[in-house]
């Protein structure tokens, strides 16, 4: 417990609290003293009022009849209930008249109105002392005669400092009743806050630890933790990806570049070792560099597949008409299929406007359209590219199709995969990466791509989002 | 035609045996083994064209040619690279690169191009008329006449023919042929070119004894008359 409050007081959002408590303590205690003084400031005033008025009406009777009808009307003042102060002293201090019992010392001394509240008690209350700190206090004008008599009127303080103490006492209550929500509220938010932190830190220490597929909790709240949590899982499923195809990269360069290699170091320990003719020798050589440059290619396709993954350079993506670049696929390879009999049809719309690159787009139809040739060289091929928009025209949309034997089902999605071929006998020439470049390729390009069932043969579906500024027609 | 080339590459080894190779063919050869070197022997001239690899310690290939390029030499370029994306072609040929090869190559590759640089820069592109033999291909009218006779051609086989005959005695190569015709950069895999030459050839030699275009076993082809 101590040590996850320990741990808590760490967070920013508990620093953050204790700052924003500390400050709204100092400005609620500011206003309590400062509405305290204004509010008692307001009642001394009063209080010095009605000791005004109390003072002049002595006065008119003072004038009236003179110092003993004053001290008549003081004696009988003296006795109504919630009454002012009075005292009448002679020249050695003595109470002549009044309900004063006690009073500071001094206070008699000089004349005019008191700077300070004196304390004082009355007769007949409590016998207090005057250095009690409940003795009540009061202000009061002190008038001196001629003939050496004080007289000294005064007015209770109770009833604003009752008042001050009040409003101090409750300002006081609710500001430690805020205080105490305040405290409340950070413990618990701050310890929600932590423990969600808590288990983000957690899933990421099992993601250091090399389980890429694990990822960070969302919860429903849909608040900053989620939002943060879900792009950071996105970022981790991107990282995934990259990091699942370099182990099966690695994975297959052993198998697929070991393979090769092995075929050209066999070749050429068979030439060496019974090479009769410089004809034989010549072959042999044939043959080998014929297989370096199987090597050469599969290395090439390797890196390219690498870097079309790794997000292609953005240089050369321009806008493009898709229409130009199928129908030059289609018019490069007419004459091949031609030549064995078989049949290339293309059914291209206008103004397939996509942007990209060239080079890469281009490959990716050539290798589609390659392994429809590769794998269907008969009279009775017919190899078909289409182009056309989606029905929403935001995609345009490529197809390749042929009527070959086509891929089964379980297999169509392995057929995307790197270094796998089909056609295990591998007696056609290829890396088994062209599926696997299109397919990256098409991701590069935003676009999407799909084999499908053409009853009978395969079909090959690109689709590209379409560059909106042209695509009004 | 003898030619005289600076390969300017860090790798002696394979320096060695291109200077080798190229005296097989009737050449001559300097060697420079890093950028400094040949930026030297490049500036003082007298060679036809320079074989330079991009990627060599001290001073890298394309600042040598960016230099000569600066000082006015336009001595042709033909940049040898081990990257062979699409990017790395234009930043290649940006820096002042006449062509771009990515190693490895065939020799019949590298040779194909370096004559054919040579050849492009005493033979003006310009030039209206081509004539191989008895053949005529006029590049403003786009008109192909053999003995007087007009052959019809579709646009990409005139372009074609026309880049095969603006290299006439030239061996051209199946990736030059893709690079310059198509405009691709890349290979596919079957052998679609050799298609395309062999209906060229039906439209351009039928009916004719002398054969114009011959196929070079390994490298590629050539127009001769």
């Amino acid at each position: 417990m101590l040590i996850k409050f320990s741990s808590m007081m760490k967070t920013t959002a508990a620093r953050l609290s204790a700052l924003y408590l500390l400050l709204f303590s100092l400005c609620a205690i500011f206003l309590v003293f400062y509405m305290t003084h204004l509010a008692g400031g307001f009642l001394v005033n009063q209080t010095k009022v009605s000791l005004d008025q109390e003072l002049q009406s002595l006065n008119r009777v003072y004038n009236r009849g003179g110092i003993r009808l004053l001290v008549r009307e003081i004696d009988r003042r003296s006795r109504r209930p919630d009454a002012f102060v009075y005292l009448i002293s002679d020249q050695e201090s003595r109470f002549l008249a009044g309900n004063i019992a006690k009073i500071d010392r001094g206070v008699l001394k000089s004349e005019g109105f008191t700077a300070k509240p004196f304390r004082y008690t009355r007769i007949g209350e409590q016998d207090e002392e005057l250095d009690d700190d409940d003795a009540p206090r009061a202000i009061g004008q002190r008038i001196k005669f001629p003939n050496g008599l004080t007289i000294l009127v005064g007015r209770d303080l109770g009833e604003p400092d009752r008042f001050r103490k009040i409003i101090r006492s409750s300002l006081g209550l609710a500001l430690g009743m805020m205080g105490v929500g305040g405290l409340l509220i950070w413990f618990f938010v701050g310890r929600r806050a932590l423990r969600r932190i808590d288990s983000v830190s957690q899933a990421s220490a099992h993601i250091v630890g090399g389980d890429l597929s694990k990822r960070l909790p969302v919860s429903t709240a849909n608040d900053e933790f989620d939002r943060l949590s879900v792009s950071l899982n996105a970022m981790l499923g991107r990282i995934e990806k990259l990091n699942s195809g370099l182990r099966e990269v690695s994975d297959n360069i052993a198998h697929d570049l070991k393979t090769p290699l092995t075929r050209l170091r066999n070749r050429a320990e068979a030439a060496l070792r019974s090479g009769k003719s410089d004809e034989d020798y010549r072959d042999a050589l044939n043959d080998m560099i014929a297989e370096s440059d199987q090597l050469i290619q599969l290395f090439n396709a390797m890196l390219l597949i690498s870097r079309v993954e790794a997000g292609y350079s953005k240089q050369n993506e321009t806008e493009l008409q898709l229409t130009e670049i199928a129908e030059d696929v289609a018019e490069l390879y007419e004459p091949l299929v031609d030549e064995f009999g078989g049949k290339l049809v293309s059914s291209i719309d206008d103004n397939l406007m996509v942007v990209g690159n060239r080079q890469l787009i281009g490959q990716a139809l050539t290798n589609l359209v390659d392994n429809a040739v590769k794998y269907g060289r008969s009279e009775d091929t017919v190899i078909s590219i289409y182009g056309r928009r989606s029905e929403d025209q935001k995609h345009a949309v490529l197809i390749i199709e042929d009527n070959g034997l086509g891929i089964s089902p379980e297999n169509r999605e392995r057929a995307l995969q790197r270094f796998v071929r089909l056609d295990e006998s591998r007696s056609e020439p290829g890396s088994g990466l062209g599926l696997s470049l299109v397919a990256a390729i098409m991701d590069m390009h935003k676009g999407t791509f799909v084999l499908e069932d053409a009853e009978p043969g395969l079909r090959a579906v690109l689709t590209f989002p379409i560059q909106k500024t042209t695509a009004k027609t | 035609m003898s030619m005289k080339f600076l390969i300017i590459e860090d790798d002696v080894e394979a320096a060695k045996y291109l200077r080798h190779a190229l005296d097989e063919a009737g050449h001559v050869a300097d060697l420079a083994h890093n950028g400094i070197d040949g930026f030297a022997l490049a500036d003082h001239g007298g060679y036809d064209a320079l074989v330079v690899d991009r990627m060599m310690p001290k001073r890298d290939g394309l600042s040598v040619v960016a230099e000569l390029r600066e000082n006015g030499d336009n001595t042709p370029v033909l940049i040898l690279s081990a990257l062979g994306e699409v990017d790395d072609r234009v930043t290649g040929l940006r820096a002042g690169g006449d062509d771009y090869l990515t190693k490895p190559y065939a020799f019949s590759e590298l040779l194909a191009r370096l004559e054919a640089l040579v050849r492009r820069g005493s033979t003006s592109d310009n030039q209206s008329q081509y004539q191989v033999g008895d053949l005529v291909l006029d590049r403003l009218s786009r008109d192909v006449k053999r003995a007087d006779q007009s052959i019809l051609l579709q646009p990409r086989e005139f372009r074609l023919l026309e880049y095969l005959m603006r290299n006439a005695g030239q061996v051209v190569t199946r990736t030059m042929l893709l690079e310059h015709v198509w405009d691709y950069h890349f290979d596919p895999q079957t052998n679609v070119i050799d298609v395309h030459i062999s209906r060229l050839r039906g439209k351009i030699e039928k009916g004719f004894d002398k054969p114009l275009l011959h196929t070079i076993r390994g490298a590629g082809y050539v127009m001769r008359a």
